[in-house]
């Protein structure tokens, strides 16, 4: 009984500390929001940032989205011969890379190579008093490192999908009828028909909620950190951890209350 | 005038500052010696909000600051220049970015103008011409002086130095000394200097103020801090002046 007491407690204080965490950072993202409305607008920094977070994230996502899009192509085709619906494997890959795996996965990619460096780079400022050196310079931390970074996530993540989404079905259609010899007229016509802008859409708004996540997520691991350089590499791969299972779970929502 | 009042804070069960009272004046210069761990950087960062106190006030020009909301600090702060014990340098920006930093946020200045003061400051430091180093190719003490030039870049009212001379020769401690007082004298600045080094004290003070176990043991000019009664004091002195004469 006691060990099972002991358990709960222990269970208990996780629970109560990861609750207590997704307060602060609710608390920074009130901050952010705030901060971002107050002038002057820094669209030098922001644009820094989307070409941080953004145009160099780009070679990853066309890579992954590639290959997902082949593989997609490669495994509805197996399912779909048996009955001779292989003229559907263009819907299969379109709709599952522009709903679910075109976001997600550029999200993931985005938290790994953009989100663990803003937590590095935070993480490091301040463990090296460069946040305070901030503070004391009359520059507010959150609206001079936090806020570009945010919203150029918030802006680029969606536009990295919708780039993912294209080079997917583009690398659907290259297994599907290039190498597996699926009529291409009925595999775009049924991609027409079948797949609407609205797919497309939600899949957009997907990446605009988890580019907020994980930026917000990397900012906010790096701005909390403590223990010097140890406390910098704990906070980067928490901030992807973290990052990964609270993107899984707002799909999970997201598709639930969007489909 | 900065007035300090019955100032608390611990870290958990580690007591740092246990009722610290001290009358910073305007347009002076005041030393804050202590030794190793006494919280001397701690009671600075309280001077400037970057800490909120356990208990105590910080009154700048009337003002309670330990009462301040963030914008209104924010306000108070364009007021303040602060050298950080370990410079704080922005690592992402070259020496002339970091010393021009405050002029870039909060002037509206000419690139021609700034790259013209920042190449005064960084002679007055010591370090002409070095303006297109990263930090990370500085050694300690240099990145404390472009420090230095980065806290005094704005002429600020009020500059806080935390160790201003530690881990230079002594030819450019002196330097740096002499740029402290010339500074000062010049522009009627207050000043707040942290150091170990008593000779760094006597040379540039004002006023100094000894910090011992959480509490201010000794103050005044520098003569009267001399024959300081106070046994910690003048163990403290006899030991500084030891050292320095080997
Ligand atoms: N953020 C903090 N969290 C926990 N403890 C702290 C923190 N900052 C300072 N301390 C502790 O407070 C005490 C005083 O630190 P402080 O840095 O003020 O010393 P100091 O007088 O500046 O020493 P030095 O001359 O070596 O710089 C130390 O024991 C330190 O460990
Ligand atoms: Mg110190």
């Amino acid at each position: 009984m006691r060990k099972v007491w002991k358990t709960v407690n222990i269970v208990g204080e996780k629970v109560a500390k990861y609750i207590d965490e997704m307060g602060r950072m609710l608390l920074l993202l009130l901050d952010t929001i705030r901060w971002s409305f107050s002038p002057p607008f820094r669209l030098d920094l922001l644009f820094q940032q989307m070409d941080r977070v953004g145009v160099r994230s780009v070679l990853v996502v066309v890579l992954t989205g590639t290959f997902t899009g082949m593989v997609l192509a490669l495994q509805s085709f197996h399912a779909t011969r048996g009955f001779g619906a292989e003229t559907m494997v263009g819907v299969a890959v379109a709709l599952s890379m522009t709903r679910e795996l075109g976001p997600v996965l550029t999200s993931f990619m985005v938290a790994g190579r953009a989100g663990s460096a803003m937590a590095a780079e935070i993480g490091t400022m301040r463990i090296t008093e460069q946040i305070d050196a901030l503070f004391t310079m009359a520059i507010n931390p959150v609206k001079y490192l936090i806020v570009p970074r945010v919203l150029a996530s918030i802006v680029v993540v969606p536009m990295l999908t919708i780039i993912a989404d294209f080079v997917g079905i583009v690398g659907g259609y290259f297994m599907g009828v290039t190498v597996l010899g699926i009529n291409a007229g009925s595999y775009v016509a049924n991609m027409e028909k079948y797949v609407a802008l609205d797919d497309i859409y939600h899949g957009v708004i997907k990446a605009l909620v988890f580019g907020l996540i994980l930026s917000i997520i990397g900012c906010y691991k790096g701005y909390t950190t403590t223990g010097g350089a140890v406390g910098v590499g704990r906070a980067t791969t928490e901030s992807v951890v973290l990052s990964a299972i609270v993107i899984l779970m707002a799909n999970y929502l997201l598709t639930a209350a969007m489909f | 005038m900065i007035e300090i009042r019955g100032l608390h804070k611990s870290f958990g069960a580690l007591k740092v500052l246990q009722g610290v009272d001290l009358h910073i004046p305007l347009e002076k210069t005041t030393v804050i010696l202590g030794r190793s761990g006494a919280g001397k950087s701690v009671l600075l960062k309280h001077i400037i909000g970057l800490m909120r106190p356990d208990r105590g006030k910080v009154w700048i020009n009337g003002l309670d600051i330990t009462r301040l909301g963030d914008k209104d600090l924010n306000e108070m702060r364009k007021k303040f220049g602060m050298l950080f014990q370990e410079a704080a340098l922005f690592d992402s920006m070259n020496v002339e970015e970091n010393v021009a930093f405050p002029l870039r946020e909060h002037t509206k200045l000419s690139e021609k103008d700034i790259s013209r003061i920042v190449a005064q400051k960084l002679e007055q430091v010591g370090l002409p011409g070095e303006e297109k180093k990263m930090p990370a190719q500085l050694s300690g003490g240099m990145k404390r002086r472009v420090g230095l030039a980065r806290a005094l870049v704005l002429d600020p009212e009020i500059v806080l130095f935390d160790e201003p001379t530690a881990g230079l020769d002594p030819p450019m401690a002196a330097a740096i000394e002499d740029l402290i007082i010339e500074t000062q004298r010049k522009l009627g600045r207050t000043f707040v200097v942290i150091t170990h080094n008593i000779h760094t004290a006597f040379h540039i003070a004002h006023k100094i103020a000894m910090l011992h176990e959480g509490r201010i043991i000794e103050e005044g000019t520098p003569r009267a801090f001399r024959r300081s009664s106070n046994f910690v004091v003048q163990v403290f002195m006899s030991r500084g002046e030891e050292k320095e004469v080997k």
